[in-house]
């Protein structure tokens, strides 16, 4: 416990948590728009294109600085963006070839300037490779600066045109009826993507940037059904992540944060996917199993009071072997049981048999009729 | 002499590249074709960790194991994200961009951890080293081949027999999969069984050329045969000399600038693709270009013969039939309407008599069948 406390108290340690919090809230943030307007695995074509950018950025400032590198990665992701738009409203290539070109192209261009920085062996060309895996360590206190800059300018964007990201992010064609500017504003989004991966790039690396975009923001969709709830919530789960992240891979020798981050994030949409409140998969087998025990529950009490409309005689006593004829399986003596303790049957003996049988109760023939939508007929003549 | 060839660094390298371009090329053009091409990026991504876990495993960093090992993480993502797409909780693209990453993360850490003992790395995996694929040879009827070869010759072979053998189904399927299921030819299975051999293509092009290059292999050359032919067996042979093409050139520029051999490979794709895309005969933006500009003047020169034909033989023809009311009547500018009148005369549709624009008999044809009379 003294050891994390001490961990916490560092200076370093500080600056690193800060920062993967605040690049995880930034791509939480945006990342809610991409998943919304499908657009994640435009996200992963925009990170790889990135790297390219992250070179230039390299080669021009000469050295690992911030500002440079950032700009690189945005020059050539926006390229690469207009590029994929290119492809894809002007030829007949379908999107996901689009999105592949762009990705692999940029990619390999990357790969083949990156071999142009090692040849050149400046110092700080390790440093380079961390922007494939991303490295929170090597956050430096000046950069959360920047990067609480772009922060502000995006959650500044996103108040701003809040309305009209959210007409488009859900009704393309009622926004362009209206009048919006709708390409604008799907090229603004696209930028913000863009500015999300520039963003991340430091903490996940260009590889895994696509799963600080997505995951966040698919495990807050779970949780909320409002937009403001989710992209709330999508960017508090990737400030956890990223601060979580950070943390193991600073106390672990040899571990990139970026691998951790996602393994985080990927973990919260896993629980998210299964607990989320009346959409997880686990509410979604309780409702099944609900609607099944309604619907069980519902076809003995039809029995029953089909046997009492049969015989004349609202309090005749079934047997359960007569209800296993009728409804085609024995029923289950826990449905019996509910039905019972929920005074709709009631359990007699029917001399001079000796087994058990089971009659309706007058509130067991009410709901016998509620179910079945007919009014109650010949209720307890006898 | 057969030594020799196999013992030459230079010719072993671009055989790589060549072998490892053809047998993506074969699979990627049905992937693009069938919409499929993300997926590829989705499988290359993942199989690090199939690759990683079968190491773990067995100790085996290539051969038939590993095959097995890859070929089931391949469809393992593809299962997972369907599976997921499914739930209807998170859409298609999320689920992909969901279980590669996690996956490819696995991997990672599970590679760091063992960092120590493993001559795998992060770089090697994501970039491959094709430049020492010659250094790891096995013996085959005597001559000692590089390893990578003979498993990427293996490779070559089955997507070839896959795709001859299977070439009509495999037509139908991508282009009527519902018409193949009528039919009973199993789309679906097919669906697994190209995703499976691009999985199997994948792990044997790992070393040579790693993860993410391999996904231009895959996408890029058959995008670039798509945007020049629209016959399948065509589009297919030029993504295959496209791959070959990228292959050679590659090698040499990257030995000029000295720079990575694998990268340098698929840039070459991508100039390929962006020469097609600029300069293919009729899709390209070239082409598209001219074709608008054509149909720009062909639109003007109806105008014209239309503006000619209303004032000809009335008093005004003498301020209207000329050049200068098309600037200052039709308010177009004067290049505009230069343009006009040297396309309209070019296509012998007017002529100038007595200073004045006048309709040749073509130029007559014209204005009837745009007012749908004939005014004989």
């Amino acid at each position: 416990m003294t050891a994390i406390i001490d961990l916490l108290s560092s200076d370093i340690v500080q600056t690193v948590l800060i920062g993967a919090a605040l690049l995880g809230a930034i791509s939480g943030m945006l990342g809610a728009f991409a998943v919304l307007r499908r657009q994640s695995l435009l996200g992963d074509a925009l990170s790889h294109a990135a790297l390219p950018g992250v070179c230039l950025g390299f080669l021009i400032a000469g050295g690992r600085d911030l500002g440079s590198v950032m700009a690189g990665a945005f020059g050539t992701g926006a390229l690469a963006a207009l590029i994929m738009m290119l492809i894809v409203r002007r030829t007949t290539l379908k999107t996901d070839a689009a999105l592949g070109i762009v990705l692999s192209v940029f990619f390999a261009v990357g790969i083949v300037l990156l071999t142009v920085i090692q040849t050149q062996g400046g110092s700080g060309s390790l440093g380079l490779m961390t922007f494939l895996f991303g490295q929170a360590a090597a956050i430096l206190r000046s950069d959360l600066w920047v990067m609480g800059g772009i922060g502000l300018a995006a959650i500044l964007l996103v108040l701003a045109f809040w309305k009209e990201f959210k007409l488009v992010s859900f009704d393309t064609a009622f926004a362009r009826a209206q009048g919006f500017p709708v390409t604008a504003l799907e090229a603004v989004l696209t930028v913000m993507v863009a500015l999300a991966i520039v963003v991340g790039l430091q903490l996940v690396g260009v590889v895994l940037m696509v799963a600080l975009l997505i995951a966040p923001a698919a495990a807050a969709r779970q949780w909320t059904k409002s937009l403001g709830g989710m992209v709330v919530v999508s960017a508090a789960i990737g400030a956890a992540s990223g601060a979580g992240g950070a943390l193991v891979s600073a106390t672990t020798r040899g571990l990139a944060t970026g691998p951790v981050v996602v393994l985080i994030a990927t973990g919260i949409v896993m629980v998210s996917l299964l607990i989320a409140p009346g959409r997880g998969l686990i509410w979604q087998a309780a409702a099944t199993q609900r609607a099944r025990a309604r619907i069980s529950d519902g076809r003995v009490l039809a029995t029953l009071q089909g046997f009492a409309q049969m015989h004349d005689d609202a309090g005749y006593p079934s047997e359960r072997g007569m209800l296993q004829i009728a409804l085609g399986a024995k029923p289950p003596a826990a449905t019996l049981a509910s039905l019972e303790s929920r005074g709709l049957i009631r359990s007699v003996m029917h001399p001079p048999e000796t087994t058990p049988h089971w009659e309706l109760t007058k509130a067991g023939h009410t709901e016998a009729a509620a179910l079945s939508g007919e009014p109650e007929t010949r209720q307890h003549t006898k | 002499m057969i030594t020799a060839f196999f013992q030459s660094i230079p010719l072993m390298i671009v055989l790589t590249g060549v072998l490892t371009g053809i047998s993506a090329a074969l699979l990627g053009s049905f992937l693009i074709l069938r919409g499929n091409a993300m997926l590829t990026d989705a499988i290359s991504h993942s199989i690090v960790f199939g690759i990683i876990v079968v190491w773990l495993l067995t100790g085996h960093t290539s051969g038939p194991v590993q095959v097995l090992g890859a070929a089931i993480t391949g469809v393992l993502t593809v299962v997972l994200s369907e599976l997921l797409a499914r739930s209807r909780l998170v859409k298609m693209d999320a689920a992909i961009g969901l279980v590669f990453p996690a996956l490819f993360a696995a991997g990672v850490i599970l590679i760091s951890i063992n960092a120590r003992n493993v001559h795998l790395d992060v770089d090697s995996v994501l970039l491959g080293e094709i430049g020492f694929v010659w250094l790891n040879t096995v013996a085959l009827f005597g001559v000692d081949v590089p390893v990578a070869v003979a498993t990427l010759g293996a490779v070559l072979v089955v997507n070839l027999v896959f795709v001859l053998v299977l070439w009509k189904e495999l037509k139908l399927a991508t282009f009527d999969a519902g018409l193949a299921a009528a039919l009973g030819f199993l789309p679906g299975v097919l669906h697994y069984a190209i995703l499976t051999l691009t999985s199997v293509t994948a792990v044997a092009a790992f070393d040579a050329v790693g993860a993410i290059l391999f996904i231009a292999f895959v996408v890029v050359p058959p995008a670039t045969a798509y945007l020049l032919t629209r016959r399948l067996w065509l589009m297919v042979v030029l993504a295959v000399g496209f791959s070959v093409a990228a292959c050679i050139s590659g090698y040499f520029l990257a030995l000029h600038w000295n720079v990575s051999i694998g990268g340098m490979m698929a840039s070459m794709t991508g100039v390929w693709f962006t020469l097609a895309l600029l300069f293919a005969p009729a899709q390209g933006l070239v082409a598209q270009a001219l074709r608008a500009r054509t149909d720009r003047l062909d639109h003007d020169c109806r105008a014209l013969v239309a503006h000619l034909f209303t004032h000809q033989d009335t008093p005004a023809m003498a301020e209207e039939n000329t050049l200068r009311a098309l600037v200052s009547h039709l308010r177009w500018t004067a290049p505009r309407a230069r343009a006009a009148v040297l396309r309209a005369h070019d296509r012998d549709l007017i002529e100038r008599r007595d200073g004045l624009l006048c309709l040749r008999p073509k130029g007559t044809a014209e204005v009837e069948a745009i007012f749908g009379r004939s005014n004989a």
